[in-house]
């Protein structure tokens, strides 16, 4: 099981909006879904990549603008030698590991090695999903797993497939099935505006959330330009071109709008 | 804050500091009298400070509560030519330098030229350490292999402790004179000295008393020809208060700050104590007369309040004095490293943080000033409020508090075999120095710059930047066959420069012993009376010497890079290397970005390079800790730059790590700046594989970006990375929160920025006054955003 491979483009360290407190995320690699405003969009593509890397151009005289590979297929154990370097952080502030990606279940049997061996070694398991799986493997990996980090974008299953490239019934269902088994989840909900931040999808989202039972909470996470740069370092089009982040304002009125429905409703991760 | 201290705090800020001979002109005037050679040296240095203090001008600023200045007016700055003496030249350097300058008038300089220089010449400690110390020592020095702390100011490096706050000097007079009486002639062959040191201690004593009478006279002198009644009345109460302390101890808030503060300005006009006297625990120290004021209804919070901030002006008010000699170019900064201790442990072990230590942490965060600086000890008993609250104040973004580590700081006073209680009444100060506060004579000795060293151990102990043989002949690094014939070329080299430093400690040590004993600090430090010894001569309870290692980063990750890139993957040979280090890496930047960004580096977490710091800092405390000093102590490691990597990387040429020539070195126990990629956990974890309990402190610069602290989450995760960091036994971690954007801007427009404050090593400064390498150096510190 320690020999398993995957293929992951990021370990960070100090992660502190995945979660909660001071944990490691580990980004896997490949994502079933295209979401227009992925601001990371290295993480799409399953196999590794080229990209630009910044820092070698600010190399002072040769002007080297180099390329790094971006993704690297890593064994369970090397994770996990990573992992454990954090542990007084994670026992400190009842952090703990978040996988996250891309998508962390396209990668099943890497996962689940990874999600044992953590509980093995007693740390605390997220993960940051999209819910776009099969049933089988969500029940594969479901018991070692401490704390759903679950993003609903769209309720309109037509919108949803425009902006995410799939439909939204395997992910509500799965949602549900997870409230069935009383998991532990916190919605995350990217706020795109012109997208996701009108006024129906907010409502139709507050109405459908409400009837969950397993939500501890609803992060809203405001759109940001960050990951434009990384597209043209991919060289990839990016298709959110002209939107701005939504104000402070705006942000506060959606979490009005959310709280309505009795939901404990955050901004920020 | 009213509008008392509001005026109090501007005129601090605003004046420009100034240089005063006042100091300089009695105690030359003291020495041609005559009374000197009559006279015993303590006797003599007693007779000085009375002179001095009898004679000098007296200062009540307009609306100010608490008294008295070292110059004759705020910001005035005193020298001591019996220590160093200004040339003509340093004046108008000091006088012209743009950044922390010290006017100086034309009186000022004649009277320098006439009188000061003439008299002090071959008289002055400075001249004295130069006369007697080897020439091995001053080809060391000028090739900045060590610097020398003593050569320009006193041995300072004390506190006080709480026997400060509950003896008068009348007290302090019986416990001298009973000393005197128990000298035993019959018995005690140093029974001579003891009673000449005594004798001068009494002197000491009695002047002290004196001085503040002088200031009630003349506050009760003001208080009569005052109008406004308001005034009138607060210039009698400080006549009364001058009038009780310091010859009795303090009986309330008030008291006890005015008695304090004439203590401070008696330690710091006798001598320019390195790392200046502070009043150690203060929420310790003042809780009882807090306690009791405002129980009585003598004093409201607010009070209170106003009395601290008033005492808070008056060390902003007496700023650093200025150094000679090349450093009279290159020092910058007017701070005088008072650190106010907050927190921490009672003597029984319990929690000692106090209602009286949020209010001074209100003080800090109002007072948004320079002098004195702050740090709070955090002991796993200490509650998360009282860290949370400090925390509020740290991401403001001036550098303070500093956050420290009580039971490391306690578990490193018991390995040096202090005793429990002492252990738990000390703390930190200067800038991350461990201490036992009122019981120990702790001398930081010089800075000692690791990464020249290993530049002499690739040189066969040539200065590749003069060319002159200063160090051993060690072997040439092209014979070296693996990493460990490397290292020990590096360790020879070591153990020779050390060898050389302590030499000449011992050497410099006694010279202080003999001319320029500290009768008054002793007063105040345990056991100078009960052993008639005076400070500079052992007679504290405890006497340590430390000798500051720097550029551990540095040095680590040019180490690493030569066994990684070198030895294990031959990615180039050891004379290749050489080359482009010489040539400054000028045809070889792809060989610099690979020792930049592909060699394994300190603060990642990363065993390959950790491993390697570990056995510098191994080698480093072998060849020091526990070597005998002059005064019945030893020696000791800490590891602190306070600015002193930037002149130690200024002598350096290029370095194995990537480094170009003359660029600063790390700081304190911090990565290379900007080679921590791996966020603030990584920091940590290689940081805390320093054995932290065997130093007398380390210092760790972390840099947040505003952003970061903003929301409630992030403060609360900053909290527990510093919890686990001292889990871990960390000992010191200090924050500047302030953008590298916003720091840029300030470097280009000052004038816009003037007032903008950042943590510089164990201390805070303002950005426009530093050194342009310092400011660039800050900016690239690693800084954690956008996690």
């Amino acid at each position: 099981m320690l020999h398993e491979t995957g293929m992951v483009f990021d370990i960070k360290h100090f992660a502190v909006h995945d979660g909660p407190g001071i944990r490691t995320t580990v980004f896997f690699k490949g994502c079933p879904l295209s979401c227009w405003w992925c601001h990371n969009p290295e993480s799409k593509n399953p196999n590794p990549e080229k990209i630009e890397d910044p820092l070698k151009k600010l190399s002072e005289t040769s002007k080297k603008c180099g390329k790094e590979i971006v993704g690297r297929e890593v064994q369970v154990s090397e994770v996990l030698e990573e992992l454990l370097k954090d542990v007084i952080f994670y026992d400190e502030s009842g952090g703990g590991v978040t996988f996250s990606g891309g998508e962390p279940l396209m990668q099943p049997d890497f996962l689940s090695s990874l999600l044992k061996e953590c509980k093995i070694n007693g740390i605390h398991t997220c993960i940051d999903t999209s819910g776009y799986s099969s049933r089988q493997i969500i029940d594969v990996i479901i018991n070692n797993v401490d704390l759903f980090l679950y993003d609903l974008k769209l309720v309109n299953n037509e919108d949803h497939e425009k902006y995410t490239g799939v439909g939204n019934e395997m992910i509500m269902q799965n949602l549900e099935y997870l409230c069935e088994l009383q998991k532990p989840v916190i919605i995350r909900i990217p706020i795109i505006p012109g997208i996701t931040e009108t006024d129906d999808n907010i409502l139709q989202l507050g109405e459908y959330i409400s009837g969950l039972d397993c939500v501890l909470r609803v992060d809203l996470l405001p759109y940001n330009q960050m990951g434009e740069e990384k597209y043209r370092r991919l060289e990839k089009p990016y298709l959110l071109n002209n939107i701005n982040p939504p104000s402070k304002e705006r942000m506060f009125q959606i979490k009005e709008k959310l709280e309505v429905f009795n939901l404990k409703v955050k901004i920020g991760g | 804050m009213n509008e008392r201290v509001k005026k109090l705090r501007e005129q601090s800020l605003n004046s420009q500091p100034t240089l005063s001979l006042e100091r300089a002109l009695l105690l030359t005037e003291f020495h041609k009298s005559g009374v000197v050679e009559k006279v015993s040296v303590p006797v003599a240095r007693a007779l000085a400070f009375k002179y001095i203090l009898e004679n000098k001008k007296l200062c009540i600023n307009e609306g100010e509560l608490i008294v008295g200045e070292r110059g004759p007016k705020p910001v005035a700055t005193s020298t001591f030519p019996e220590i160093c003496t200004h040339t003509i030249k340093d004046l108008e350097i000091l006088d012209t330098r743009s950044k922390i300058s010290f006017s100086v008038d034309k009186e000022t300089k004649e009277l320098t030229e006439e009188l000061i220089i003439p008299f002090w010449k071959g008289r002055s400690i400075r001249d004295r350490i130069f006369a007697n110390v080897e020439s091995k020592w001053k080809d060391a020095y000028e090739a900045g292999v060590f610097t020398e702390f003593m050569e320009q100011r006193a041995p300072g490096h004390t506190v006080a402790g709480k026997k400060i706050f509950s003896n008068g000097m009348l007290d302090f007079i019986e416990q001298i004179k009973s000393a005197l009486n128990s000298t035993n002639f019959w018995d005690d062959p140093d029974a001579l000295n003891k009673k000449k040191e005594l004798n001068a201690m009494l002197i000491s004593a009695n002047a002290i008393m004196a001085y503040a009478i002088r200031y009630s006279d003349y506050a009760m002198e003001l208080a009569q020809k005052q109008e406004d009644p308001k005034r009138k009345d607060e210039l009698l109460k400080i006549a009364e208060v001058c009038f009780n302390v310091p010859a009795n101890a303090p009986k309330n808030m008030w008291e006890a700050l005015q008695h304090y503060w004439f203590i401070h300005l008696g330690v710091i006009t006798e001598l320019n104590t390195w790392d200046s006297f502070n009043p150690g625990r203060l929420d310790q120290n003042l809780y009882p007369f807090y306690k009791k004021d405002v129980e009585e209804g003598s004093l409201s919070p607010e009070d209170v309040k106003e009395l601290l901030q008033c005492f808070w002006v008056k060390f902003n008010n007496q700023p650093a004095p200025p150094k000679v000699g090349v450093t009279a170019e290159e020092s910058n900064t007017y701070t005088d490293f008072c650190l106010i201790n907050l927190g921490g442990i009672k003597e029984d072990g319990s929690n000692a943080v106090n209602e009286l230590s949020y209010i001074l942490l209100d003080v800090i965060e109002e007072m948004r000033i320079l002098q004195p600086s702050s740090m709070v000890q955090i002991s796993s008993k200490t509650p998360d409020k009282f860290l949370d609250r400090a925390l509020r104040i740290v991401k403001t973004g001036f550098g303070q508090p500093s956050i420290f580590n009580t039971d490391a700081i306690i578990q490193e006073m018991l390995i040096q075999g202090k005793s429990l209680i002492d252990a738990r009444n000390g703390g930190a100060s200067g800038c991350v120095e461990t201490g036992a506060f009122g019981k120990e004579a702790y001398i930081l000795t010089g800075y000692f710059n690791l990464v020249k060293v290993l530049e002499l151990a690739l040189n066969r102990g040539i200065d590749p930047r003069t060319g002159k043989a200063v160090g051993f002949r060690t072997d040439d690094p092209e014979d070296f066959e693996n990493f460990d014939d490397l290292f020990n070329a590096f360790s020879v080299q070591l153990r020779y420069f050390v060898a050389i430093k302590i030499k000449g400690n011992n050497i410099i040590e006694r010279l202080w012993a003999q001319y320029l004993p500290a009768p008054f600090m002793s007063i105040l430090i345990d056991d100078c009376i009960a052993r008639g010894k005076d400070y500079n001569n052992g007679g504290a309870r405890y006497n340590t010497s430390y000798i500051q290692g720097v550029g551990l980063g540095s040095i680590t990750d040019s180490l690493s890079s030569i066994k990684f890139n070198v030895f294990d993957k031959k990615i180039v040979s050891m004379r290749e290397l050489l080359d482009s280090m010489s040539d400054n890496f000028e045809n070889n930047e792809d060989l610099r970005w690979k020792l930049l960004r592909e060699t394994p580096k300190y603060g990642n977490d990363d065993d390959y390079a950790d491993e390697i710091m570990k056995r510098v800092f191994e080698d480093y405390y072998s060849v020091i800790n526990g070597r005998p000093n002059t005064k019945g102590g030893c020696y000791r490691i800490n590891l602190l730059p306070t600015t002193v990597h930037i002149y130690f990387g200024s002598v350096i040429k290029a370095t194995p790590d990537g480094r170009k020539e003359f660029q600063p070195l790390s700081e304190g126990v911090s990565p290379v700046q900007g080679m921590d990629t791996k966020g603030p956990t990584g920091v940590i974890k290689s940081a805390s594989k320093i054995d932290h309990l065997r130093t007398g402190g380390t210092l760790l610069n972390q840099k947040f970006t505003p952003t970061f602290l903003e929301d409630e989450d992030g403060l609360k995760k900053l909290l527990y990375l510093i919890r686990a960091y001292f889990k871990l036994d960390g000992h010191q971690i200090q924050f500047n929160v302030v953008s590298a954007e916003t720091l840029r801007k300030a470097q280009k427009n000052p004038e816009e920025y003037r007032t903008l404050i950042v943590r510089v090593a164990g201390y805070s400064d303002y950005f426009v006054n530093l050194g342009e390498n310092l400011q660039n150096e800050i900016i690239a510190r690693t800084e954690h955003l956008n996690y």
